[in-house]
């Protein structure tokens, strides 16, 4: 946590930043030090995103920003400014889950669910990439997604059904 | 996280004005080990430079034969291009071995160069450290310093360089193109990063107001027979206790050439030109590999929880000239060691 010090600097003026969020425009007026974790829950109240260790070493905040997976939670929201970003809110269409939330579901790929935000959009992430296509390639590029109530073997095999969907 | 004022550089020599007017600012990229740092108070910038819209995303052959890598192409980009992947497959392993696909997602080519070391007492700024206050001690060298060097260390500090794809870079002998207020200039690989000595905050002899461009490949990526093996604490997703890239230039059973560098033992990535130039002409057997471990650890020294890294260290070293020799290089998803 920072230090109310001395040497911190006069709070400059708040930045305006244009993403587009879940396919909707958002325009937000933010400090230079705001993550996108902390604007995505505070600034527009997408709370689905979850802030785990605030550090980059859990992936509880991953999103998908242009399409790629990334940790919210070390990433600025004003480095992002033009961006198209995707939460977990934004994955199911016309009332119709997303494949990965379904297999979630069908496999029972969490207990108390606080990762899962994460989980699914980094899984849509690593789908995307498109480099995963066994169980072990799988957990390695998921590796950065961690479930402390350990789904792991059910994660995996949502992600597996996911991509079969998909092929 | 800290208050910092944010400005947003438009071209190369733009950043380099910025940094040169700004007193106490950084440049940030991927911010992946910046805005950590700064969540923990450990980096106090008080202007971050965005340097992420620069036009150094460019991979390119050069007219040698090797590739020139811009700074800002991310670490996951890299390590899945078509030329990376047939040319020089030791980085694609090295940088899949590292972080997390998030993290390569975001992370560039330059930042990994440029993150600091993953020593807890740096992170923690209860305790001294002479890297992240200059003068304060180190708390390492009689603390738990399990993670920590055992090459090249000095009374001053004991912290190991935390990348896995500098290992690779150094093995390569890449170079580093950086740009400053005197103009542009490049870096040999084994000349960027810094050891320790009296002067631990200073990581590397990339200067004060000086940007990384672009990292150079030369056109030998030992592509046949190579490998990167990293041992850790857990399967994926952990900074290495020891990492080897290796490369060989065999004709038959006989090595023409050989390289390898550690990563894990020292504070920049580890290679000891008599260990390599004791393997050249020589059969590639098990016998050959452990005279050179011998000669790459002959000074290695540990401390109270890290002794343990020079026998490993020296079966990693056996083990990866072994593999590269054979041409079965360890694959990064696959958890059992070849």
């Amino acid at each position: 946590m920072a230090s109310q010090s001395a040497e911190s600097i006069a709070v400059p003026a708040k930045i305006e930043v244009d993403l587009t969020v879940n396919g909707a425009a958002a325009r937000l007026r933010v400090a230079p030090w705001t993550t996108l974790l902390d604007a995505l829950r505070d600034h527009l109240d997408l709370t689905g995103t979850k802030k785990g260790c605030d550090h980059g070493q859990c992936g509880a905040c991953t999103v998908l920003v242009n399409g790629r997976r990334v940790v919210s939670c070390l990433t600025l929201a004003v480095m992002k400014d033009g961006a198209e970003v995707t939460t977990v809110e934004g994955l199911a269409k016309d009332g119709e889950l997303h494949p990965v939330q379904k297999a979630f579901i069908d496999h029972d790929a969490f207990q108390c669910g606080y990762c899962t935000p994460g989980q699914i959009c980094s899984a849509v992430g690593l789908i995307a990439e498109g480099k995963a296509r066994t169980a072990e390639e799988i957990r390695e590029l998921m590796s950065g997604n961690l479930c402390r109530c350990g789904a792991y073997q059910n994660i995996v095999a949502a992600i597996r059904q996911a991509m079969e969907t998909r092929s | 996280m800290i208050n910092f004022d944010y400005v947003r550089a438009t071209d190369v020599a733009d950043a380099i004005r910025k940094i040169s007017s700004t007193p106490t600012a950084k440049f940030i990229a991927g911010g992946t080990n910046l805005v950590d740092l700064m969540k923990d108070d450990v980096e106090r910038p008080k202007t971050l430079i965005d340097i992420s819209r620069l036009p150094l995303d460019k991979v390119e052959k050069t007219a040698n034969g090797g590739l020139r890598i811009g700074s800002l192409v991310p670490n996951s980009d890299l390590s899945y291009h078509p030329l990376i992947e047939s040319q020089y497959p030791v980085v694609a392993s090295a940088i899949q071995a590292g972080a997390s696909q998030q993290l390569r997602n975001m992370a560039s080519t330059g930042g990994n160069l440029l993150q600091r070391t993953r020593c807890a007492y740096f992170y923690d700024t209860a305790t001294a450290c002479n890297k992240r206050a200059p003068g304060s001690g180190c708390s390492a060298i009689e603390g738990l310093n399990r993670i920590h060097a055992i090459l090249g260390w000095s009374r001053s500090c004991i912290a190991v360089h935390p990348s896995d794809m500098c290992v690779a870079l150094a093995m390569l002998d890449a170079k580093v193109h950086v740009s400053g207020p005197d103009g542009a200039r490049e870096i040999a690989f084994a000349d960027f990063h810094r050891l320790p000595g009296e002067t631990p905050h200073v990581d590397t002899n990339l200067g004060a107001h000086e940007i990384i461009t672009a990292v150079e490949l030369p056109p030998q990526g030992f592509a046949k027979h190579y490998t990167y093996i990293k041992i850790r604490d857990r399967l994926s997703y952990a900074f290495a206790l020891i990492s080897v890239a290796a490369g060989l230039e065999m004709e038959g059973d006989t090595i023409r050439e050989a390289r390898f560098a550690l990563g894990g033992v020292a504070h920049k990535p580890w290679r000891n030109g008599e260990a390599e130039a004791a393997l050249s002409g020589q059969q590639a057997s098990r016998g050959n590999f452990e005279k050179a471990a011998a000669i790459f650890l002959r000074d290695a020294k540990g401390f109270a929880h890290n002794g343990f890294k020079i026998d490993l260290a020296r079966r990693a070293i056996i083990r990866a000239l072994t593999q590269a020799a054979r041409g079965t290089p360890q694959v990064q998803a696959i958890k059992k060691l070849r």
